[in-house]
């Protein structure tokens, strides 16, 4: 669904604990062998301390991001060590998160299929417009104050269960995506998952694109369904933007 | 309007800040009345938790009269007194409907903080730190209330003053729930670490709900004749002078030990045990954010089969705690940020009814300006200070 083409805010820097980022299990999933990256690190790593300069030292970090990389199949590395790293055969980028939600399938589905709906939680949507006949023009928030414009339909729907929907041809990131609602056990609510898969650009720029992308979808998505939880469950988001604080001067 | 800063550790600051505004239809603001310093404040101050801020408003409980409401808040108007809890929940997901306020899905508008550093968000408290929601406290003239149409008790304008009122925002409820989890049967014996407010309440809320005796642990003789002659403690350990508090609390009960054991000190513990020199050397060196002495101790006093409440806050991995002990003795280990909204209408019904005087606790009143200096005495006891007032 979203196509969010806007850097996330800090995705090209180092991976922090408080944000984790993609592993090998959600999104950029490494086609290489592990034993590639934990290889070629290790050399880069003894190759590095051999050096004894600045120039070693970095080529030794590099190194061992890259080993642990290998190792963990989890990145905690630079995007563009990240972004180096070929996304899966056909597949494409994969983004899939849930949330339990304490409202009736029904009513979730409703404000779901409501495609003008969503720009109300997923926050870097800036408006749906339906035509009617399943079709849909999509506009975001792209990089540096600009937008990003695109058409989907809706390819298969069961009410109160599920929707999928995919990008018509000329859309920058080719993708299809799907949302499900089932009933949570034990009166919890209605479990709604989410999974968004975009095809695998071609190129080094169109990986680095991919994986700027796959990371920022990744965690709007995330945060998207939390304040679709939020709305649904609460009837507005938490914030605290706009309250009062001392300036401590 | 001025409100108490933190601006760095160990500094508190004045300020002259913006008033808050609604944000939310369901917000409302409150000009605060009364407020007061917790204990949990201290860790605040002395830089043991992180996600504070520079600038950040302080201040978790209080009370005080609304003066705005939004356009979804219809059970409150301008004028109303109202306690508000300092744990903010929504009423409406899961945990707020089980009771289980503090756990809200989602009132913590920064969760996925909490979410890294818990796994899960807990729900989102005023003035303590950003993890926990960010959300500008009570040590102001203002404050804006979230959810206001959930939160606040209602209390009548006239009557009983404040400071009898006050403590249902967070120490009454904090040590109601501490023995409300022991889940206590006749013949009961309560022992409780620490006489401050959350103990002495913790204390008498034991008695409340039937326990046979409670023992009050602490090392400050105006705490414990306090616990003794107003908050239902039988018997007290000053455990400067009785070092072995294990052995102590065995005697006491006749060797069965303690059928539950609460812990209303938290994460910086004092004691004269070589476990204290350790903690602090962890902590000195930041490997360790919390001294958990008194955790220790419970889970050695308490009998088998029985329960260990842990109401003082810690939040972070601690080392060596005795877990073995604690499998292999059956204990039940019960803990939790405080439920106050499950609690806050029996709670007004003990005092109106005069089963207890909260006010007792409090020993020193004071003004916005002099909260620094306030905070300073708090935490080094000075002055037999127990519990201090902030009366903007």
């Amino acid at each position: 669904m979203p196509s969010p083409l806007r850097a996330p805010t800090g995705s090209i820097g180092l991976l922090t604990a408080a944000q984790p980022g993609p592993t090998a299990s959600g999104v950029g999933r490494a086609t290489v062998p592990r034993w590639v990256p934990t290889v070629g690190g290790a050399v880069l790593v003894l190759a590095g301390l051999r050096r004894r300069s600045g120039a070693g030292a970095a080529l030794a970090t590099a190194g061992g991001a890259l080993a642990y990389v290998g190792l963990t199949g989890r990145v905690a590395a630079p995007g563009w060590v990240q972004s180096r790293l070929p996304a899966r055969g056909e597949r494409g980028l994969v983004v899939e998160r849930a949330v339990t939600v304490l409202r009736p399938p029904e009513e979730l589905y409703g404000v779901w299929r409501t495609l003008e709906n969503l720009p109300r939680f997923m926050p870097h949507l800036q408006a749906v417009t339906a035509s009617g006949d399943g079709r849909s023009h999509w506009v975001a928030a792209g990089p540096a104050g600009s937008t990003v414009e695109w058409d989907a339909r809706i390819v298969a729907e069961q009410p109160n269960e599920l929707l999928r929907w995919e990008s018509l041809p000329g859309a920058r990131v080719p993708h299809r995506g799907e949302v499900r609602f089932s009933p949570a056990p034990g009166e919890r609510g209605t479990e709604v998952r989410v999974r968004l898969e975009y095809d695998r650009p071609a190129g080094l720029l169109g990986a680095t694109v991919a994986q700027l992308v796959g990371r920022g979808a990744d965690r709007q998505v995330r945060e998207g369904l939390r304040r679709f939880k939020r709305i649904m469950e609460t009837g507005e988001i938490p914030t605290n933007d706009g309250q009062p604080r001392g300036r401590c001067r | 309007m001025k409100a108490v800063c933190w601006c760095a550790k160990d500094t508190l600051r004045v300020e002259t800040v913006a008033d808050p505004s609604i944000l939310n239809p369901r917000d409302a603001i409150l000009r605060v009345t009364s407020a007061s310093i917790c204990g949990s404040d201290l860790h605040l101050v002395g830089g043991y938790v992180p996600t504070v801020q520079s600038g950040d408003i302080l201040g978790h409980e209080f009370m005080g009269e609304i003066v705005e409401v939004g356009p979804a808040v219809t059970n409150l108007r301008p004028g109303d007194r109202v306690v508000v809890p300092s744990f903010i929940g929504c009423g409406q997901c899961y945990y707020c409907r089980q009771q289980l306020w503090s756990l809200c899905d989602n009132s913590n508008a920064n969760a996925w903080l909490s979410e890294a550093a818990m796994g899960y968000a807990i729900g989102g408290v005023y003035g303590y730190t950003h993890a926990l929601g960010g959300y500008a406290g009570a040590f102001a003239e203002y404050v804006r209330i979230p959810f206001a149409d959930v939160n606040p008790l209602t209390v009548p304008g006239d009557g009983l003053p404040d400071e009898q009122l006050l403590f249902i925002s967070d120490a009454f409820p904090t040590g109601y729930m501490g023995a409300d989890f022991c889940a206590i049967t006749p013949g009961d014996v309560i022992a409780v670490w620490g006489a401050g407010a959350v103990g002495l309440f913790a204390m008498k809320s034991a008695k409340l709900l039937g326990a046979e005796r409670v023992i009050a642990i602490d090392r400050l003789p105006e705490r414990l004749r306090l616990a003794r002659e107003h908050f239902g403690a039988d018997e007290v350990i000053n455990y400067e002078q009785q070092r072995d508090v294990v052995e102590a609390l065995k005697e006491m009960t006749a060797g069965r030990g303690p059928d539950a054991c609460i812990d209303a000190v938290g994460m910086e513990a004092d004691s004269p045990g070589l476990d204290d020199v350790y903690d602090r050397a962890l902590q000195a060196v930041r490997v360790q954010r919390e001294r958990v002495h008194v955790v220790r101790e419970a889970i050695m006093a308490c009998r088998k089969g029985g329960t260990v409440v842990l109401l003082g806050v810690y939040i972070g991995l601690p080392d060596k705690l005795p877990l073995g002990p604690a499998m292999n003795k059956g204990l039940t280990l019960k803990m939790a940020q405080q439920h106050g909204q499950r609690y806050a209408r029996r709670l007004l019904e003990h005092v109106q009814r005069g089963d207890i005087d909260p006010s007792l606790v409090v020993t020193h009143r004071v003004s916005l300006e002099d909260v620094p200096h306030a905070y300073t005495l708090f935490k080094h006891k000075d002055d037999g200070c127990i519990r201090v007032v902030i009366r903007p």
